[in-house]
């Protein structure tokens, strides 16, 4: 066997291992704290997929995750730590809303505007971080999790004072425009335009990584920035550009999210797709083609659990428990690496004995 | 004005010990992990969950000290897992940290549903809080007394560990070996220590002290789990850690700066101010202290250059 089909091997079983574990520890921890404990797993593992609407559910909720894990991607691909994705997709929406709200734009253009609005801000929210990091060296890891919760103070501030419905009981902005909606594409379901715009995302974020000058200057800068140096990559400037270009991507998730799903802002906290982001990146293996399938995955557990809360004494909370899971396990470098070694012991040993 | 006669009362120098409490005990834990070159990201999600098993043992138990031992079993249980995966599965340390910070956001909602119905707090639970302590003969001094008497317990304790994690790191064999892994693990690899066991060891004691200031959120702070109550809090006492160049006392300052803008944030509630740009405050001042510490830092190493070439 080749090296590279030997790391496929390994990395597979490894992800197999990963969503085995992940589903076992949901049943586990259901017959533990359930008193009707096989209404409660099967509303979760089979919920889903009752309903041609709940299969839908699973899409619209994959939409955002596949915006937030690209943005992750490239992030992690630089060998960056921010975590700006979250407040990106968040100043996402509010420029959405903004331009949803304030525009009186034709319909094929409004939503373009819209998108390209949310781009704009959260690729100046990522740039933020990513700047204080290339100029005097603080950590972005710190700052863009500050800089997260002043985005989410200032998001509900500008809905609060500027485009609130004075109507409406509790926060809420003004209603948008219907032009700037992203039309559905499934009958029966909620699937809106914005699955094909995260499709074509994922393709673009994946030949921008593997067949792209830029690309290429990430990943060697995120393998090993010294070398990247040595052969004349400008290293900091890379960075900065790979976190610009994924906060671009998680704003204009963001504002794919609300024109897609929402016709006015009603959200109190950051809804959280940037952190479970990183989960689906690093489901996906940082590989933009596979963030789409491990964005559905989560989706899927997500709307699971939702049901199960609705139809059963268990929290939906039980998600963020099997992420936190999930990510360490697939973080553990070290899981199944003996195994791989011997592997690749094994197939040098045969090639000498050719 | 009325701001300015309100930062110079009692009252004022009461709520910065209260909101600086959580700050300093878990920047202590984080000055012990990056003495021993490891950054601990999980400290959040470690303040969080021993924050509501605290809540929860002493619910139960009726006993503050069982309560006690439940967040410090709770924290201490996060910090192995995190301790595990990163030096024994090679898991990196911000992925760790992140995954333990997920798996407490919602581990704790999901436990208090279960326990006591509710998804927001355990107000409808009787928990225990730690006592405040009023300090014999110096309680009656004026100003004095009022200064230093009468805060938690926790409060009290939070400054005292501070000396004594001075002392066990500068002090004592085992805070030498901490500190050498640190600087350079190679060369205590080579005498023959364990450079996994020190920083288990270092990741232990600051999950001891990450535990400590989220059962103060909960149980001195406040008198019930609020979710997702610790706020940054975790964050914040990592750039405390940072801007206190990892040493006790500087870290102690630095938290105490944090917390200045917390309770600044908090008196501020009062005036037409969007409350939004209040609750940004201590979050903003986390970045510009950062910021100024990092371009201080570098000013020090360019001086210290051109020093050598002269």
């Amino acid at each position: 066997m080749k090296t590279r089909s030997i790391n496929q091997l390994v990395d597979s079983t490894k992800l197999a291992i990963v969503v085995v574990v992940a589903c076992l520890l949901v049943s586990l921890i259901i017959l533990m704290v359930s008193d009707q404990p096989w209404v409660a797993i099967s509303s979760f593992f089979f919920g889903p997929f009752s309903t041609i609407r709940r299969i839908g559910n699973i899409l619209e909720g994959a939409i955002p995750l596949i915006f937030t894990a690209l943005a992750v991607t490239l992030i992690f691909r630089a060998g960056q730590f921010s975590m700006i994705s979250e407040g990106s997709f968040f100043i996402g929406i509010l420029g959405a809303t903004i331009v949803g709200i304030s525009l009186d734009l034709p319909a094929g253009l409004h939503p373009i505007v819209a998108l390209l609005v949310a781009g704009l801000l959260g690729a100046i929210a990522a740039a933020i971080p990513a700047l204080l990091k290339l100029k005097w060296q603080v950590s972005e890891v710190v700052t863009s999790i500050m800089l997260n919760y002043i985005i989410q103070f200032f998001v509900i501030y500008m809905i609060n004072y500027h485009f609130r419905d004075p109507e409406a009981s509790s926060l809420a902005s003004l209603k948008i425009a219907t032009t700037a909606s992203l039309p559905g594409i499934v009958p029966g379901t909620r699937i809106h335009l914005g699955l094909i715009i995260a499709l074509i995302f994922s393709a673009l974020t994946w030949f921008f990584v593997f067949r792209m000058k830029a690309g290429y200057e990430i990943r060697l800068v995120g393998d090993n920035a010294d070398f990247a140096r040595y052969v004349g990559i400008r290293a900091p400037l890379v960075m900065v550009m790979a976190q610009v270009v994924a906060g671009a991507i998680a704003g204009i998730g963001g504002g794919v999210e609300f024109l897609g799903m929402y016709s006015r802002f009603k959200w109190t906290v950051s809804p959280g797709y940037g952190w479970t982001g990183i989960a689906v990146a690093l489901l996906a293996r940082r590989n933009p083609i596979m963030v789409p399938f491990a964005a559905i995955f989560i989706a899927y557990l997500n709307v699971g659990s939702g049901i199960m809360a609705r139809s059963s004494d268990v929290g939906s909370e039980i998600v963020y428990i099997i992420q936190g899971v999930i990510m360490l396990m697939i973080a553990a470098d070290a899981l199944l690496q003996g195994w791989r070694q011997r592997l690749v012991v094994k197939s040098a040993t045969a090639m000498e004995g050719i | 004005m009325t701001v300015l006669s309100t930062i110079f009362s009692f009252q004022f120098v009461d709520m910065w010990l209260r909101v600086a409490t959580p700050l300093i005990f878990t920047s202590m834990g984080a000055v012990v992990c990056e003495r021993s070159g490891v950054v601990n990201l999980g400290l959040e999600g470690i303040m969080l969950s021993a924050a509501l098993m605290g809540v929860l043992g002493s619910a139960f138990s009726g006993s503050l000290f069982i309560g006690l031992l439940s967040g410090l079993a709770m924290g201490l249980f996060l910090s192995a897992v995190f301790a595990y995966f990163h030096l024994v599965l090679k898991a990196n340390e911000v992925l760790c940290g992140t995954a333990i910070n997920t798996f407490a956001g919602g581990f704790t909602v999901f436990m208090l549903e279960i326990v006591t119905g509710e998804k927001g707090t355990s107000a409808s639970i009787k928990s225990m809080a730690f006592p405040t302590v009023d300090i014999p003969i110096i309680q009656h001094i004026p100003v004095l007394g009022q200064l230093l008497s009468g805060h938690n317990l926790l409060t009290y304790f939070a400054f005292i560990m501070v000396g004594v994690l001075w002392y066990l790191l500068y002090k004592t064999p085992i805070g030498l070996r901490i500190r050498a892994v640190g600087e350079n693990e190679h060369a205590i690899h080579s005498v023959g220590i364990s450079v996994t066991k020190v920083r288990f060891l270092a990741i232990m004691i600051c999950g001891v002290m990450a535990s400590l200031g989220g059962m103060y959120l909960s149980m001195g702070y406040l008198n019930m789990f609020v979710r997702d109550m610790v706020a940054g809090r975790g964050f914040i006492s990592l750039a405390a850690n940072a801007m206190g160049h990892a040493t006790p006392v500087g870290t102690m300052l630095s938290a105490l700066v944090f917390a200045f803008f917390d309770g600044l944030s908090n008196i501020l509630q009062a005036l037409k101010i969007p409350s939004e740009f209040v609750q940004m405050l201590p979050y903003a001042a986390t970045i510009v202290g950062l910021v100024l510490y990092s371009i201080q830092r570098i000013n020090a190493v360019k001086r210290h250059k051109a020093k050598s070439f002269a």
